[in-house]
């Protein structure tokens, strides 16, 4: 691979990637045939049904799943900085670190530490999440939305090439949500990093993303990608208010529900003790 | 008075302080006296104890009062041999404990973090752990002798067990999003030992290290018993054999108390060093 090639290929290249659970001895098809291509500091909104697989596509480009076949190919451009960092959707910050040993943890542990250098940024990214004056507490000390702000600033501190967002301020309060969605913006701007989100809100899908990828219930595919046409920056109440911003919320809302009605179908005619068609028999 | 607090503005501040700083005392003075609260049953006990002894309701012969057990007591604390018993035994005991904590953590650790080494050890430590432990001592005192080795040895081996399997438990029970967390970020082998397993682990090991400080004294006083000719336990065998029953309660409250003492200081220690354990209820 010559360097040329690496700044017109595409940051992530995903073709043709499934991945089988083993759930009671039967093979469960999470994902099937996902092609997708995330380019070079792209913002890139994944929305589907829940039980899609949204979650397992996002933990292998986070190299914590293994594709069972096909192609996942990330471009690391730079040692200086780590390749991703990763947002868990689920509570995630270290119950045995304090919030300044929480928040400096991924710049450590990435080895960027750079000193004086790094722990201002740290002291930055805690100061805009509202956690300065918390910096010696413990996470047990801190609310449910406080620990979900720790591990934003934690992952944010590492500046990566690519951030993966699981539904990361699904728990938060409109205020909170709002001011980090503004900064997660300008992070992605002023770093130029590469952002995969997975959400279940269309309208914060359509607010954040470049495009918004749109996927099947399970086994998982990609469904189709639209384009968001909108000039940056944007904000939502004005958002709103254009009948653009509502057609695309509502085309994209039309081609969900057919795949919620589909999961919800299958998970009816799993509980009621048949074979649903997602599973098939055997292991592999 | 009023004035004086309006104009001067520190005036005000320490009246408005001096709630929180008396609440900040009474607070301190609670947890002071706290512990204290469990010395409560043991002394009614005590006092119900000594009055039927001196009522002569008990056979005194098997359970002296309690003024002269601490009578005894304050009399062989001024002893050379007190001293030596007690040093003895907490040796063997430290050590012992010492020689099986650390290659039950490191094995529970294994354990916890490598498949194969759960695969090869698990049905390994579940067949031998519920053994009792003092089964296998005559088999230690003809391997090791009558000497300190056969002290340390069988209390290691009941340690090693209990820190085993409480540390591997420990390990297990780490929510494996922490593990994720750290390899996404691409936190090393070690890294991840350090900053997740490890400190992970901490409840399962500190709870294997409360239990194995009890269960080490048992045992060492079992091996005294039958093997020494000296020590704590040593010293409440040698009172029954020659019917002097006082050392003998001497001995067993020293016992209780190096238990206590033990436990109070891995849960001192435990707040002192990682006060993320105990989440205090405000």
């Amino acid at each position: 691979m010559t360097t040329e090639h690496v700044t017109i290929e595409p940051k992530v290249i995903v073709r043709d990637v499934e991945r089988t659970f083993d759930v009671r001895r039967r093979a469960f098809r999470a994902l099937e045939g996902v092609t997708l291509e995330v380019q070079r500091n792209e913002f890139l909104c994944i929305v589907g049904p829940s039980g899609c697989g949204k979650s397992t596509l996002l933990r292998m480009l986070g190299n914590l799943e293994k594709p069972s076949s096909g192609l996942l190919q990330i471009r690391h451009d730079s040692a200086e900085r780590p390749l991703s960092a990763m947002i868990f959707q689920e509570e995630s910050v270290f119950p045995w670190m304090t919030v300044a040993q929480n928040a400096a943890y991924g710049v450590k542990i990435t080895g960027t530490w750079r000193g004086q250098e790094s722990q201002r940024r740290v002291d930055e990214l805690l100061e805009k999440a509202g956690l300065s004056r918390f910096r010696d507490f413990y996470p047990h000390q801190l609310s449910g939305g406080m620990k979900q702000r720790l591990s934003l600033v934690r992952a944010w501190a590492t500046s990566p090439e690519l951030l993966l967002l699981d539904e990361p301020f699904a728990a938060l309060d409109e205020q909170n949500k709002a001011l980090l969605q503004q900064e997660l913006v300008k992070l992605w701007e002023e770093y130029r990093s590469t952002v995969v989100f997975i959400t279940h809100s269309l309208e914060e899908a359509v607010l954040l993303g470049d495009r918004v990828a749109v996927m099947t219930s399970a086994p998982g595919r990609i469904k189709e990608v639209v384009s968001v046409p909108f000039e940056r920056p944007r904000v939502l109440a004005s958002l709103r208010r254009s009948g653009e911003f509502n057609q695309l919320v509502t085309g994209l809302w039309e081609s969900l529900r057919e795949e919620v009605e589909r999961a919800r179908t299958a998970e009816l005619r799993a509980l009621a003790g048949r074979v649903p068609e997602t599973a098939s028999g055997g292991a592999r | 008075m009023k004035e004086t607090a309006v104009h001067n503005p520190s005036v005000a501040v320490d009246l408005a302080a001096r709630p929180a700083a008396e609440m900040r005392s009474k607070a301190s003075l609670r947890q002071l006296i706290g512990p204290l609260q469990v010395l409560i049953s043991p002394l009614v006990l005590l006092l119900v104890w000594e009055g039927a002894a001196r009522a002569g309701w008990i056979e005194t012969k098997f359970f002296p009062a309690p003024s002269t057990i601490i009578a005894q007591f304050w009399a062989m604390l001024f002893t050379h041999g007190f001293w030596v018993d007690l040093g003895l035994s907490l040796q063997r005991l430290l050590i012992g404990l010492l020689m099986g904590a650390v290659p039950g953590l490191l094995l529970g650790l294994a354990m916890g973090l490598f498949r194969p080494m759960r695969i090869a050890f698990q049905p390994l430590i579940a067949a031998l752990y519920p053994l009792p432990k003092i089964a296998i001592l005559p088999l230690i005192l003809l391997i090791f002798g009558l000497g300190e080795m056969s002290k340390y040895v069988i209390v290691a081996i009941g340690v090693f067990f209990l820190m085993t399997l409480n540390t591997f438990a420990g390990v297990m029970s780490i929510r494996p999003i922490y593990f994720d967390v750290a390899k996404n970020l691409g936190a090393s082998r070690w890294q991840t030992y350090f900053t997740v397993a490890l400190p992970g682990a901490l409840p399962g090991i500190l709870t294997g290290l409360r239990i194995c400080t009890g269960l080490g004294l048992l045992l060492l006083v079992a091996a005294e018993f039958v093997g020494a000719d000296a020590g704590i336990g040593y010293r409440i065998w040698w009172s029954w054999s020659v019917f002097w029953v006082e050392p003998m309660y001497v001995g067993l409250a020293v016992i209780a108390i190096l238990g206590f003492a033990f436990a109070y200081l891995i849960d001192f220690a435990e707040r002192l060093l990682f006060p993320w354990l105990r989440n205090p209820s405000r």
